[in-house]
């Protein structure tokens, strides 16, 4: 996995609550056996018009946003279907971090599997970060993991708080089925404590 | 010896499958068994290869085919190509691991969450887990058992193992009796409208209070299926007599021999007197309506008396904006009354409405009636076990006549990947679980219903109370 420590970028604002991730990924294009290839259809029913043409209002197809790299939205950001296309579409759209003032649970495990940095700011930060950011063209952030602050240039705007195994999976972008295998063993002797006579167990 | 305290269900289920535990990090528990579909485990197994990895309880495993097969003639070639090698990368990959696959002309496939309990697989106690949200459903029988993403799915496959953080219990309690003519349907639409779409989130939920133990167990199943929809981790209910009688002689069900040492440990599944949930919230169920969805999430719902919200007089400003946006999307306007509205399909399906009673409800409902004339409507059975069992009972004549499609088993027009799919501007009373933007096509105004509601709106034209009829 990918690490995330630092990372400075465009700031494109997305002031909606609860966006699903019906919405960040449509059905249509969960058919794919790949992991990549699902930038160009993040947000796809907003991003262009019925017939396919590009809607040139929405934030995505606006320069500089084009180029963005973080993503600030509203609370429950990634809530509904566990579809993990959603992380991925984020980030092959090019977007490192997504701050908001809370995410879904499934939709944030996601992100923490793809070094997708998926950071809750208190609301009312979001909403101040994003009246600027609509107001100034681009607002550029950079998060910091190490630190769990956000900073504009050299000025802190925000500290944030995330629990450090989740941070430290980040940071080394940890395999974590690997850390798993580590626990072989403890993994071997519950399955004979389970069914010491059943081997098969359904 | 000492006394343990007093512990909850989830307490009790995490205790029991814990198989390491550091300080600081998540636990790691065991998972009893696995489902697995065409669309999310793909790229599970294709990381698992790339990694030389293997499976390694094949046996816990079950693979179905649900989410893109199409439910017309199962013996015509599926048209959509990609869809096509998406079933067919599952087929190779179960073949090559060992998985047993319930394929699309297998008797027993259907809906992941419909299957797994009717063939006897899902049962109190274990911990389950499935890439898809909905997985919820399963927590009816006292299971542990939640929706994981793709790399948790290669994760679970490598160690039948899952790395999970606590979540806390909270205990929604329903008081009251259950006014006849409603369904559990309505009770779930009603408590997500209640507690909101992120009121759980970071919680199991367990269900109790005297209504919760009398409801059957599809009904059961109905309200944890849309656990996920509060933004629940989980959904559970503790198992009881009821629960144990589903169990008995299904295919993959405990064996007879056993039945009875299970039945001493499953009865031990409840939350004990004195135990601490992080949270309650209570809710009187006394003077509960049919409930239907005016918006664009499952917690904009309403009384079927009721009309549509005005935004103007919602404070915060966020939930303002997302209600003025979804009256936008759904095309409708403040004020008016939900039963005038009208509606151009009717879909009666899905793994929260797509089993057996739901489909005795609506038959009864339209037994002799027929569907109004500017409506479409459609049955798609939950799983093709439900069909046959319907069509033994002659419940697809009841729906034929009466002018509804009449299905094979898939999620179909839940999630439109199939050609099921709405019209933009269609407007559909739908027995599903999701009415986002765009879930049964691009543009299509989903109106989340019970299938009793379902079968009475198709009748007339426009939501209906299914009490009236
Ligand atoms: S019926 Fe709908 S909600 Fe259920 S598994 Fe299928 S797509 Fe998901």
């Amino acid at each position: 996995m990918e690490p995330f420590r630092l990372h400075t970028g465009v700031v494109a604002p997305l002031d909606q609550a609860d966006i699903d991730t019906d919405q960040i990924i449509p059905k249509q294009f969960l058919k794919s056996v790949s992991r990549e290839g699902y930038g160009d259809f993040l947000f796809h029913d907003w991003r262009t018009e019925e017939g396919g043409a590009i809607n040139p209002e929405f934030i995505l197809n606006r320069e500089p946003y084009k180029g963005a790299s973080i993503l600030l939205t509203g609370r429950n950001f990634g809530c509904g279907s566990s579809r993990e296309h959603a992380a991925w579409a984020l980030k092959d759209f090019g977007f490192r971090a997504v701050l908001a003032p809370s995410f879904a649970d499934i939709f944030r495990e996601n992100a923490d599997q793809n070094g997708l940095a998926a950071i809750s700011l208190e609301e009312s930060i979001v909403r101040e970060l994003l009246a600027r950011a609509y107001r100034e063209e681009p607002l550029s952030l950079t998060v910091d993991l190490e630190q769990c602050t956000v900073a504009e240039s050299d000025k802190l705007v925000a500290c944030f708080e995330i629990d450090d195994f989740r941070k430290m999976c980040l940071l080394e972008g940890l395999d974590r089925i690997g850390l798993t295998l580590r626990q072989a063993e403890a993994i071997s002797l519950f399955e004979q404590q389970r069914w010491p006579n059943r081997p098969e167990s359904l | 010896m000492i006394a343990s305290p007093p512990s909850t269900l989830l307490d009790k289920i995490w205790n029991n499958h814990l198989v390491h535990s550091d300080p600081g990090a998540p636990d790691l528990l065991y998972v009893d068994l696995h489902l697995l579909h065409e669309v999310t485990s793909a790229q599970a197994f294709e990381g698992l290869k790339v990694a030389g990895r293997t499976v390694r309880r094949p046996d816990l495993c079950m693979a179905t085919v649900d989410h893109n097969i199409p439910t017309t003639d199962r013996s015509l070639p599926v048209l959509d190509s990609i869809a096509r090698v998406q079933m067919e990368v599952l087929r190779e990959n179960a073949q090559s691991h060992g998985i047993r696959l319930f394929d699309v002309d297998d008797e027993r496939q259907g809906i992941v969450h419909v299957i797994g309990p009717e063939l006897g697989l899902t049962r109190p106690g274990m911990v389950i887990v499935c890439g898809d949200s909905h997985t919820s459903t399963h927590g009816a029988f006292g299971a542990l058992s939640f929706g994981i993403g793709t790399s948790e799915v290669e994760h679970v496959l490598a160690t039948q193992c899952i790395p999970q953080r606590r979540p806390k219990a909270m205990e929604i309690r329903l008081e009251g009796d259950r006014p006849v003519g409603i369904s559990a349907k309505d009770l779930i639409l009603a408590i997500i409208g209640e507690v909101g779409v992120a009121g759980a989130a970071g919680h199991v939920i367990e269900y109790t209070g005297p209504v919760v133990g009398s409801l059957s167990m599809e009904e059961r199943m109905t309200i944890c299926n849309m656990s996920i929809e509060a933004g629940a981790r989980a959904g559970m209910i503790s198992p009881d007599t009821t629960t144990f009688e589903y169990l008995r002689d299904r295919e993959f069900g405990p064996n007879s021999n056993d039945f009875d040492d299970l039945k001493t440990e499953w009865e031990t599944l409840e939350t004990d007197d004195g135990a601490i949930f992080d949270r309650s919230v209570v809710m009187d169920i006394g003077d509960l309506e049919p409930q239907v969805t005016w918006g664009t999430n499952p917690g904009m719902v309403t009384g079927i008396s009721g009309g549509i919200p005005n935004p103007d007089k919602i404070e915060d400003e966020e939930i303002r904006d997302s209600a003025e946006r979804a009256l936008k999307y759904m095309g409708l306007e403040p004020g008016t009354p939900i039963e005038s509205i009208n509606i151009d399909r009717v879909f009666v399906g899905s793994c929260t409405n797509g089993r057996l009673e739901d489909l005795r409800e609506v038959a009864r409902i339209v037994n002799g009636k027929r569907v109004h004339s500017s409506v479409h409507a459609m049955v798609v059975p939950g799983s093709t076990a439900v069909r046959r069992q319907a069509e033994l009972e002659g419940l697809d004549r009841v729906f034929t006549a009466a002018g509804f499609e009449w299905r094979e088993a898939g999620c179909s027009m839940c999630i439109g990947m199939n050609p099921d799919t709405l019209s933009a501007g269609e407007r559909c009373a739908s027995t599903t679980n999701r009415n986002f933007e765009g879930r049964q096509g691009r543009g299509g105004r989903t109106h989340l219903v019970s299938p009793a509601t379902a079968a009475a709106t198709a009748l007339a034209g426009r939501f209906t109370d299914p009490r009236s009829g």
